[in-house]
């Protein structure tokens, strides 16, 4: 019967196509004509950063004309599908040549499973002195450096002058100053801070500032590495002063249930005067054109107030976005390292100018053609005096879980500050 | 085809595409999580055989078991919704006007996809300018909730887009059902003077007893298990109060990178599906079969 056979062939085919889609589709970075070939995967897709993917593009052309026989081969990734493929490779051992990754906490699995390479003679050869101080030194892992920082993000207070004018208010200076802009415009009906604290490290960033203006730089990090703790009276007057903030209804109504892009939308439709954010969002207050100009023009920044007298303006809470690893196993180590260290030089000026993001690496604003809040941000970097680096960051996964879950516990008054405290100083102990 | 069929080799062949996928996808993985559930395991690194101590920590995790709670919350108000989508197909079923377009209409939940069905709750629910709170002002209350934000609240705001979401389908199933009945046998009861209550009630329920049975094992299974909305829109929040089972299992596997522990948390899910499932089938299960 010849439709019997027919089936019986498309059956098998179906089998076959099965089978060969559970194997391993073979090595596909075997190239042919011996180029040396380094596989390259980043998180800046064409469609959502546009600007950031052609700088990519530009330095890969770049390199490859530079140098003869070496090829880059690209994938690209939106963000969280990124972290879930970057542990998926990981897990089978096939790991890009190089890749992207996040500073300290992120790091530690994958340096503990051996996955990346020290990247300590890099920076001493190619490198040396060229990251903004505090950058570099995130990617450190007992004594040894295992990324090369290419983003740089800190904190400050966003504010609408315009909303400012309008109730006849001068930018806070001083936590008390803050206090009693929040008052008066809660007495005129408008929620004065945008705050989206389902994602919670929003809350944190608060905090942070908090703790920092009222214990100094280090008294945060030094309860997470253990050499303090989190019952410091400092970091508990920081829970307080938090709970005193949503007391005086100081943030958006429902805080707690909306994302942190919902609560930048408040901020940029001009209903909310305040928002505590990193510079990743400065293009929306000085390039993007299809933010209304009106708006971008009224946007300031501050940096976070003295808290009763204390505390150093210079000192910001930030840190370093995505850097560059080299996998541990790649075949083409030295070159994968040689490409790392091409990339992070050539991406400073171009990644400022051309995208918007702060550099890690130092460059020289005043040389450059540049909106004036990013001048002033970069200077603002030359002057700092200390760049705490995110909480959830610093931390191991499973204690940055419980930091964030307790953040928002306290923000929405069901901890105490002791409480707070107690639950971090138990996750920390472990 | 009597050939085709007989062929012992040809059936192997037929079935071994969905036998494969069936065994790569689901209980090869079963069996690895809970083999997973046995090590310590950032899910990067080496795993570290520990025994059964993740297990035993599951146990007497305070949070695993506010999560089990909130699962089973969940699973007692879709069973108990069971009975209105079972009054709506009662009514859909006779003959009313427009109960097609009704019945289509009860069905456009199930055809969004669960990430739209949540950001448009979000939206409803956005305390300042959200339609619900909104709606709630013009009619004079001073102060809405924030839906999403207030622990004693959320986990209920996101209960009623969940049943709104399986309503249609839940509907569709009992309608289809009572559709099935024998028109002669509603026949016979009108003309021994039977109300149309008790035709529903003493004829319809019973004989689609069956089909209720497995609706109920569905929603509780389904409930117990479930994670999209909750996932989409609070991620467990605030500070666990909407957590149920399986987000819990996914904050522990990969936001926190315990996926040891995740798996073992995920595999306790799976017995405690099962448990509930059996007694379930037990309670429900008609003793005799009916024949029309």
């Amino acid at each position: 019967m010849k439709i019997n056979k027919m089936i019986k062939i498309l059956l098998f085919a179906s089998v076959f196509y099965l089978l060969a889609g559970c194997s391993d589709s073979g090595d596909s970075s075997s190239s042919s004509s011996g180029d040396k070939e380094i596989k390259f995967m980043h998180l800046w897709p064409e469609g959502s950063s546009k600007q950031h993917y052609d700088v990519v593009n530009e330095i890969i052309a770049d390199y490859e004309k530079e140098h003869d026989g070496v090829k880059v081969d690209l994938e690209v990734l939106s963000n969280e599908q990124y972290k879930d493929k970057l542990r998926v490779l990981s897990t089978s051992k096939e790991l890009p040549d190089v890749g992207m990754t996040w500073a300290a906490g992120f790091l530690e699995p994958y340096v503990g499973g051996n996955m990346f390479a020290p990247l300590d003679d890099v920076i001493e050869e190619e490198l040396s002195d060229s990251f903004v101080s505090g950058t570099a030194e995130a990617y450190a892992l007992d004594g040894k450096t295992y990324g090369l920082p290419l983003e740089l993000n800190i904190v400050t207070l966003y504010y609408n002058k315009a909303m400012f004018d309008e109730q006849g208010l001068e930018a806070p200076k001083t936590f008390e100053e803050l206090e009693s802009v929040v008052k008066a415009f809660k007495e005129d009906g408008i929620d004065p801070i945008a705050l989206g604290n389902k994602d919670a490290w929003t809350g944190s960033l608060w905090y942070m500032y908090l703790a920092d203006r009222l214990g100094g730089a280090d008294v945060l990090n030094k309860a997470i590495d253990r050499s303090g703790t989190f019952e410091d009276p400092a970091l508990v007057e920081a829970a307080q002063k938090v709970q005193d903030l949503v007391d005086m209804g100081a943030f958006v109504n429902g805080f707690n249930g909306l994302a942190d892009e919902e609560a930048k939308s408040m901020f940029m439709s001009e209903q909310v005067p305040m928002y505590l954010i990193a510079t990743w969002d400065l293009p929306n207050y000085t390039t993007n054109e299809t933010v209304p100009q009106e708006f971008r023009d009224s946007v300031e920044y501050l940096k976070f107030p003295t808290v009763d007298g204390n505390g150093d303006m210079n000192s910001f809470v930030g840190g370093p976005g995505v850097g560059l690893f080299v996998a541990e196993n790649s075949k083409v180590k030295e070159e994968a390292k040689d490409f790392a260290a091409y990339f992070v030089k050539q991406w400073g000026e171009k990644a400022v100018t051309q995208a918007g993001v702060i550099p890690a690496t130092k460059v020289d604003a005043d040389s450059l053609d540049l909106p004036e809040m990013y001048i002033d941000i970069l200077n603002e970097l030359n002057e700092a005096s200390n760049i705490t680096l995110f909480a959830d960051v610093q931390m191991s996964p499973d204690v940055a879980q419980v930091h964030l879950d307790s953040i928002q516990a306290l923000f929405g008054k069901e901890m105490t500050p002791e409480e707070f405290a107690k639950a971090h100083e138990e996750a920390l102990s472990k | 085809m009597n050939k085709v069929m007989s062929n012992k080799l040809l059936i192997a062949l037929y079935i071994s595409p969905a036998l494969l996928l069936v065994l790569v996808l689901v209980f090869i993985p079963l069996i690895l999580s809970g083999y997973y559930g046995l090590m310590e395991w950032d899910g990067i690194g080496d795993k570290t055989f520990i025994g059964l101590e993740n297990y035993i920590n599951g146990l007497q995790d305070m949070k695993f078991w506010s999560s089990a709670y909130h699962s089973f919350l969940l699973a007692i108000f879709s069973t108990l919704s069971l009975g209105i989508y079972l009054v709506i197909s009662f009514i859909l079923a006779s003959k009313i006007k427009g109960s097609d377009l009704l019945r289509k209409i009860y069905l456009i939940p199930m055809l969004l996809s669960s990430v739209a069905i949540a950001q448009l709750w979000i939206k409803v629910y956005n305390p300042s300018n959200g339609i619900l709170n909104v709606f709630l002002k013009q009619i004079g209350v001073e102060n809405p909730p924030a839906w999403l934000a207030d622990p004693s609240l959320v986990l209920f705001a996101i209960f009623i887009p969940i049943l709104w979401q399986y309503a249609g389908f839940y509907i569709l199933i009992y309608y289809a059902a009572l559709k099935n009945i024998p028109e002669s046998l509603i026949e016979a009861a009108r003309i021994d003077g039977a109300s149309a209550f008790q035709i529903a009630t003493k004829i319809k329920l019973p004989l689609i007893k069956e089909v209720v049975s497995v609706t109920v094992v569905l929603a509780i299974v389904g409930s117990l298990k479930y994670f999209d909305l909750i996932y989409v829109m609070t991620s467990g929040g605030p500070n666990g109060a909407s957590e149920v089972m399986a987000s819990y299992m996914y904050k522990l596997a990969f936001s926190s990178y315990n996926f040891g522990y995740g798996s073992a948390i995920g595999f306790l899910l799976l017995i405690i599906t099962l448990i509930v499932t059996f007694i379930v089938r037990k309670l429900t299960t008609p003793k005799e079969r009916i024949e029309y």
